[in-house]
């Protein structure tokens, strides 16, 4: 079936050949599926190299939950998987390791960047601002490479005899920085940071283009004012990451230095090794100066695009317009500003001037407002609507409520009086997970469900997404929101074991009971991956716009072929949200419906644009 | 055998579910609903949200009563006491907002499914009630922002006591070590590149104040007295975290930190508050550092005055426990050594030794010394 669909389409585009000459040669396998330079190809191999990510670390997580919920279970069945780090039916305390700092890296940066900004902003920038595609076809093209190369370093990394990076994800130095210190900070660290390199090389490539395109390439009348808010969002987040990816390449530049050419950027009397190494005058507290200063923005570089792709499906799905567009916006736009002078809250106890972590106690506090407007502004979306929950409704109200749960526990640990006991304890665990990981894997899921019919020409099952939506957010709800009771505990993060403690001795009931949730949880993410790959062959056939919604991608061919739209690119009269206008003869008037064509339901101050129109 | 048979059913069972998943498939395109907007399931999972949210507030206020038990118990030192008690309040005020927000998130997501007929309510935006809930939260937050700033500023800038006890912790892989400054009162100077196996601190020889320190294997402090620990690390990030005290720092390779705090029961009385006959303060570490990072528990002793100046006077100095490391002292400051010398076994050792040690010059360990803290 699959096969004719793609033939069926290729001879329409034939058709249309007067409007784009590059359309004339057949393309070759290669350049069509491989080193395509389509955007909408590009998104898709963003979202398969995602989708193979999350299943790595997730299974991770998994192996880690058996230790933290069954610290006395036998592993030796994981040894044909895991090999010698199962030490007599046991994990490897540094296999521990790890496991948490591979799962970090590779949800954080694999997943939820590349997984998600990568995927939708490629695909729906183009579709919808209109334009044919983006700025660049071919730094486009480069950046999914890049992010493959990538890809294959960190992957390899997971496979060598010393182990991959074990410093969690921070990489804090100096334990990164010497071999010394623990095995993965040999050659797994070499592997962490030279794929960490190239993922820049391949986001700033991302970005640029994204930025350029949205900038340049609208289509006629497509002002900012009218662009949808999953526009706004990648916009936004394209530039925090140009701005700030940068400044993680210099830190992981000057750990190089200092792991491979002896300098001192970062080190300072050490002894080590039964011996004094002869570095002076670096400072550990540069390293993580530059890295938080990336390492915040990239917590709104994962959740903005979420909140954008969230705007969009409520929305749509309540028919009703999204509650204060422009407040959405400048509520995005502050997060964006605040969110590049928030980063050392994160390093309130390292000792750094306390007066230094008065400021930052209080600019963290002011990002809570705009986060706090735009839960509201959903919320009120919701308010006298008509819903319906198709899954990625059901995902986005899910991301609301994780945002609005996470959120809260932010208002605690943004107060430096208070991080300084919850500070590295599972408090920051749960808080993190339910708004940047849960949220924005929420969001992830919702554009999935949401845009499938528009990346493969079939629709999801609906009744797999249902049952996979409430055992996710059911599940994801009672693995983390029972951390909270661990971190108020005082149980710090990245332990092996608890049991060398009374103070942390308690609560082993309930870390099982997590681990089983966890693992339950993951399962259940199994039904997605059949329902995916299923659909994607045999699912139903969509409809032109199955959501009933406003924007441009709707107006595409089911399947749009390179250059997206036969025929000239339509032009933008209206604001993307015209949902149940008062006097519309439909709940929806799309995007490009002129004015003077719904005199009927025109407010007063579109009266006279209809009127210039013609 | 066991591996086959399950692995059989595992597979049985994801054929039957996928048939299940055919068969619903093929009776709703058998029945229309394909057709329409929304199907049952619209109903059903409406309905969902309020059930679901009602047995998680359930299953919120039983666990979170049950659970207190588990908590750690109040605070021992004073500051903690303050915010322990804006740590509950701001739990309260946004547990507060999570449950308000959340009624209205799942009762509208309820009571606003689609029905056949209705229409949405046009309502773009709405000036006054976006500033009000912009204001709201502000206003709130400047309050929290105020006490967290007061607590934040007391207890990172406090007034050092004349009495206090200086201690300093270090962290190494995968053990910390303390060191009290002796009955002189001030710790000595150290220099990392002496530290050897026996001078895990890297104490300097040329400093007479090293000479009466010593070093034990537990942290015993006197109660309502403030405490000044000193804290560094000679390998890695470490951090020292008292829970019960609600203290933590980093240490820092190359950049001293400290902490003072002032604790408000003994152990006894710990004991006595938390019924556990065998109550122990701990001091664990909570940056990572490696394996053994989850084994680097260190004991804390909180006790009366009498008890900690009768332990204090106990304590053997490092250098009296270390006698061969006379010999590093310079001929000139011998004679302060507090204790007598054994003049035989330092002989031998110096002769022996001289050739292992790397003679550094005191002028430049002073200033790398002094540099350091």
């Amino acid at each position: 079936m699959a096969t004719l669909d793609i033939h069926a389409h290729t001879a329409d585009t034939h058709d249309h050949h007067d409007e784009h000459e590059h359309e004339h040669h057949e393309q070759g396998f290669i350049a069509k599926y491989i080193f395509s330079e389509d955007h909408k190809t590009i998104a898709k191999q963003f979202l398969i190299s995602g989708l193979f990510w999350a299943l790595i670390g997730g299974s991770f997580s998994a192996i880690f939950r058996l230790q933290l919920g069954f610290p006395d279970a036998n592993l030796e069945w994981l040894k044909p998987l895991l090999g010698e780090w199962i030490q007599n039916g046991k994990l490897d305390p540094e296999f521990y390791l790890a496991l948490v700092t591979m799962h970090g890296t590779i949800m954080v940066f694999f997943v939820l960047t590349a997984g998600l900004s990568g995927t939708f902003s490629n695909f729906l920038i183009p579709l919808q601002v209109g334009a044919r595609d983006m700025a660049s076809g071919f730094l486009n093209m480069l950046s999914y490479w890049f992010f493959f190369i990538s890809s294959v370093l960190m992957f390899i990394s997971l496979f060598i005899e010393t182990g991959p990076a074990s410093g969690g994800w921070v990489i804090y130095p100096p334990l990164s920085a010497l071999p010394q210190a623990m095995s993965g900070s040999g050659l797994g660290m070499t592997l962490w940071l030279s794929s960490m390199a190239i993922f820049i090389v391949s986001s700033l490539l991302g970005s640029i283009n994204y930025i350029t395109t949205i900038i340049n390439l609208r289509t006629v009348g497509m002002t900012f004012t009218r662009l949808p808010l999953t526009i706004w969002a990648f916009f936004l987040t394209a530039i925090i990451g140009v701005l700030s990816f940068p400044v993680l390449f210099s830190a992981a530049l000057l750990l190089i230095f200092d792991r491979s050419f002896g300098t001192s950027f970062y080190l300072s009397e050490i002894y080590i090794g039964g011996q004094a190494l002869h570095n002076m005058g670096g400072s550990p507290i540069l390293f993580q100066h530059l890295f938080w200063f990336l390492g915040h923005p990239e917590v709104y570089i994962v959740l903005l695009p979420a909140l954008g792709i969230t705007s969009e499906i409520i929305s749509t799905n309540s028919r009703k317009p999204i509650f204060g567009y422009k407040a959405m916006i400048g509520s995005m736009m502050g997060i964006t500003f605040l969110s590049f002078i928030v980063w050392a809250h994160h390093m309130f106890v390292t000792g750094m001037n306390p007066f230094l972590g008065s400021v930052f106690m209080l600019l963290t506090l002011i990002i809570a407002v705009p986060s706090a407007v735009k839960a509201f502004n959903y919320i009120t979306t919701l308010w006298r609507g008509n819903i319906v929950f198709t899954p990625a409704m059901l995902f986005s109200i899910g991301l609301v409520s994780f945002f609005i749960s996470g959120g809260v526990t932010g208002i605690i640990l943004g107060n430096a009086a208070l991080d300084i006991q919850l500070h590295d304890t599972y408090y920051v665990v749960a808080h993190f997970h339910l708004v940047m990981g849960s949220a924005s894997f929420f969001g992830f899921l919702a554009g999935v469900y949401h845009w499938f019919p528009k990346m493969f020409g079939r629709m999801l099952d609906e009744k797999l997404g249902y049952i996979h939506f409430w055992l996710s957010f059911i599940g994801i709800y009672l693995v983390f929101f029972p951390m909270h009771y661990i971190g108020i505990a005082g149980f710090p993060r990245r332990y092996y074991s608890f049991t060398s403690y009374e103070a942390f001795s308690t609560f082993g009931d309930l870390n099982m009971f997590i681990s089983i949730a966890a693992i339950t949880t993951l399962s259940a993410q199994l039904i997605f991956g059949f329902n995916f790959f299923y659909s994607i062959f045999k699912g139903r056939k969509s409809t032109q716009n199955p959501w009933s919604s406003n924007t441009l991608e709707w107006t595409a061919p089911i399947i749009p072929g390179h250059g997206n739209w036969e025929g000239d690119i339509p032009h933008v009269y209206r604001w993307p949200y015209d949902y149940s206008k008062p006097g519309a003869k439909e709940d929806f008037i799309m995007q490009n419906v002129p004015l003077s064509q719904t005199p009927e339901s025109n407010l007063p101050f579109e009266k006279d644009l209809a009127l210039e129109e013609k | 055998m066991t591996g086959l048979i399950l692995g059989v059913s595992a597979v049985l069972i994801l054929i039957i579910l996928f048939l299940i998943f055919r068969v619903q498939s093929l009776v709703s395109v058998l029945k229309g609903t394909y057709n329409k907007r929304v199907s049952l399931s619209n109903k059903v999972n409406a309905i969902l949200f309020p059930i679901s949210f009602t047995m998680g507030m359930i299953l919120l206020f039983w666990y979170s009563d049950k659970a207190s038990e588990f908590y750690l118990p109040e605070s021992a030192s004073f500051h903690g006491v303050h915010t322990d008690s804006l740590f509950w309040i701001t739990t309260y005020i946004v547990t507060a907002a999570f449950i308000i927000t959340h009624i209205l998130l799942f009762w509208f997501a309820y009571k606003y499914q689609y029905k056949e007929g209705n229409q949405a309510t046009f309502f773009p935006d709405n000036h006054k009630l976006e500033l009000v809930w912009t204001v709201i939260p502000a206003i709130l937050l400047t309050i929290l922002v105020v006490f967290g700033y007061k607590n934040w500023s007391a207890i990172t800038n406090p007034v050092l006591q004349k009495d206090r006890v200086e201690i300093e912790v270090m962290g190494k892989q995968f053990a910390w070590q303390v060191r009290y400054a002796g009955k002189d009162g001030v710790i000595g100077k150290y220099n990392y590149k002496l530290i050897d196996n026996s001078n895990e601190f890297g104490m300097d020889m040329a400093d007479v104040n090293n000479f009466d320190d010593f070093t034990p294997r537990e942290i015993h402090i006197p109660k309502g007295r403030q405490i000044f620990l000193k804290i560094r690390a000679r390998d890695v990030l470490h951090s020292v975290f008292l829970p019960h005290f609600r203290v933590k720092m980093d240490a820092v390779p190359g950049m001293p930190t400290s902490f003072a705090f002032t604790p408000k029961y003994t152990t006894a009385e710990m004991a006595a508050i938390t019924g556990n006959p065998t109550f122990k303060y701990e001091l664990a570490c909570t940056e990572i550092c490696g394996r053994g990072h989850y084994a680097m528990r260190f004991i804390v002793v909180v006790e009366e005055e009498e008890d900690y100046k009768k332990w204090f006077a106990e304590q053997k100095s490092w250098l009296e426990t270390n006698p061969d490391y006379v010999n590093k002292i310079p001929e000139n400051l011998r004679q302060y050594v507090p204790f007598a010398i054994a003049p035989k076994a330092s002989a031998e050792k110096s002769s022996s030794d001289s050739s292992a040690v790397t003679p550094v010059s005191t002028d430049s360990l002073k200033k790398e010394a002094m540099a350091s803290y």
